[in-house]
């Protein structure tokens, strides 16, 4: 795929590692179950050592030895600052310390509404999913939201069934309007064929940068509502072969992510 | 173009969730009920506990975190007694959440996270479920049940926070919007839950109900001082002087608490930090098992209702030599 050195990689480890490079250093994140666990300790091990790490069970600023499998698993306190609450950890979010929420989404809007809920009405769902967990509190209370999850039409849709967690609702100022605190909101999707961000006076969904081999043209296919593009459209950087090797062999050995 | 060819600009302005609030909290009732448990003997069995403790209606809630840290030798037992009919705080539920489905324990769901085992993929059972009509339920998030939990703990009907607002999530909640007195700012009030009866496994406790839990707490803290009759199980018993030595270690006190139970690995197949790490491949065994119906029941048979106690399950999980295993991964030994 890559045409410089001809490294070989699948479109989930490039998703995963385009996701960890939206970390900085030292910036604090609580981190969401699947993708974003192996997001989150791939940039810890790379660019960011620094990384303050949270999770929703209470795992307050460890350092990962194994990828977590849960949230709260043992994994989430290893060598951590705290092992406290789940309180404790989203009112830091609640009081304005948490950077970063780093989610997954089943269903998301151009306004970055993630549905994780129903598919169908409400009272009688076709099918149940899990519900937000933690996602609407994190989208709701963190200053950035980021969504990681991959690029086809039955993801990205124009209307989901059910606004789980909040993005930009309904467009600007509908989140002030709801009452959601000042400063907050989605502010990247990362998928297995682009980077978005969101358009400043429409809040919608805006492609940033498109991954190697890959055309806006096939991200507008695989998207179910019209996508914005930046005036500064980029190519994302190939993964290199260290962040290759350390999502390989130290973050998801088992291939509980990459292998999917 | 309409602003909101999305969504429902409704949910923007909404004041209050239509979703049913399963167990309202009575500031008064509550106070009267609630009981200061004994300084006393309080060692049981699984089975009595349960027997006295969770009855048809009650509405339980459940510690630990899904597949960490969770009670499931009293989970199998609610199972086994053949309860139902109870309402059920699915609190990030994962594992528990699949116990309770097996013995169709539960019609009224308060859902946070359910149906999942997060990245082991879903429950299909627990989402037949879930979808068949038989289960009311109203949403929350992780947040907003802790903090129904806190506020009980706090012995007040309400907490004001900052999460929910605007999406279908609080559409379909018992919550409602408030202003604040002395600001003017929009807050979702959530009502406080103080659920009949909670099951928690922690890492030590004393014959009295001291617990201590070396690790996570999640929000088994003020689920024990929210919960009117709380059971406890532990991974062993040690001498009341170990908690007086060490006081700021106990995570729920003795008069929060109504009976306490020795249960070894009382957590398996999940998690429980510092001791032993999730059996991934009974959970992997259990969620295959599911896409067959007559291979589930016998499952559900085999490993819950035929076995007499904990211990027979654990046996039959691979005994003393799977749990060895399970502390080498915990502690990462290769």
């Amino acid at each position: 795929m890559s045409n410089n050195c001809k490294i070989e990689y699948n479109k989930m480890e490039l998703m995963v590692i385009a996701a960890s490079r939206e970390l900085e250093d030292r910036s604090s994140v609580i981190i969401g179950t699947g993708v974003p666990c192996a997001a989150g300790m791939l940039a810890q091990k790379t660019h960011a050592p620094n990384l303050i790490i949270f999770f929703e069970a209470g795992g307050a600023s460890p350092i990962l030895p194994t990828m977590p499998v849960s949230v709260g698993d043992s994994r989430t306190s290893c060598k951590a600052i705290m092992a406290t609450t789940m309180l404790d950890v989203m009112e830091m979010a609640q009081r304005g310390q948490m950077d970063y929420a780093f989610i997954g989404g089943a269903q998301i809007d151009m306004y970055g509404n993630i549905n994780s809920t129903i598919v169908g009405d409400y009272k009688k769902p076709k099918v149940r999913f899990p519900g937000s967990g933690g996602a609407n509190d994190l989208a709701s209370l963190c200053k950035k939201t980021l969504v990681v999850t991959n690029n086809d039409k039955r993801r990205f849709v124009e209307k989901v069934d059910f606004i789980t967690t909040p993005g930009y609702l309904c467009g600007p100022g509908s989140r002030e309007k709801a009452g959601l605190p000042a400063g907050t909101g989605p502010y990247r999707v990362i998928t297995d064929m682009a980077i978005m961000d969101y358009d400043d006076k429409e809040k919608r969904m805006r492609v940033i940068s498109i991954h190697p081999g890959v055309t806006f043209e096939q991200v507008q296919e695989n998207t179910g509502f019209k996508l914005l593009v930046s005036s500064d459209l980029k190519e994302t950087k190939a993964p290199t072969k260290e962040e290759l090797k350390i999502l390989r062999e130290e973050v998801d050995p088992q291939r509980y992510i990459i292998g999917r | 173009m309409s602003m909101c060819m999305s969504t429902n600009i409704d949910n923007v302005t909404l004041s209050s969730g239509i979703g049913e609030n399963f167990h309202p909290f009575n500031l008064t009732e509550s106070r009267a009920k609630i009981e200061k448990k004994k300084f006393e003997n309080k060692l049981t069995t699984v089975k009595e506990a349960v027997s006295k403790y969770v009855h048809e209606g009650s509405y339980l809630g459940t510690g630990g975190f899904g597949c960490n840290r969770i009670a499931t030798a009293l989970l199998h037992e609610i199972v086994r007694q053949g309860k139902k009919k109870l309402a059920f705080a699915g609190h990030t539920t994962t594992h528990d959440f699949q116990i309770m489905v097996a013995g169709e324990c539960f019609d009224r769901c308060d859902a946070a996270y359910i149906v999942g085992l997060e990245a082991r993929g879903l429950s299909k059972y627990a989402r037949k479920y879930m979808e068949s009509g038989k289960v009311k339920t109203t949403e929350w998030s992780n947040a907003t049940l802790a903090w129904r939990y806190k506020a009980a703990a706090m012995g007040i009907s309400f907490l004001p926070a900052k999460a929910l607002l605007g999406t279908d999530t609080f559409k379909y909640s018992a919550c409602k919007t408030i202003e604040c007195p002395f600001t003017g700012e929009k807050y979702l009030a959530i009502p406080a839950l103080a659920p009949d009866v909670s099951v928690i496994h922690v890492h030590k406790a004393d014959i009295y109900g001291n617990c201590v839990i070396d690790g996570l707490n999640n929000s088994d803290s003020d689920l024990a001082k929210a919960s009117k009759h709380v059971i406890v199980t532990c991974e062993r018993i040690v001498a009341s002087e170990e908690i007086r030595r060490e006081p700021w270690k106990t995570a729920i006190p003795y008069w929060s608490v109504d009976a306490v139970i020795p249960v070894p690995y009382g957590s398996y197949p999940g998690n429980m930090e510092g001791e032993y790490f999730s059996d991934e491949r009974h959970l992997a065994q259990w969620l295959e098992a599911e896409k067959d119906d007559a291979t589930y029941k016998a499952f559900i048979k085999k490993y819950i209702l035929d076995t007499k106690d904990f211990n027979e399950y654990l046996q039959l999980c691979g005994g003393i030599e799977r749990m060895t295993q399970l502390r080498n991964e915990e502690l990462l030994i290769k």
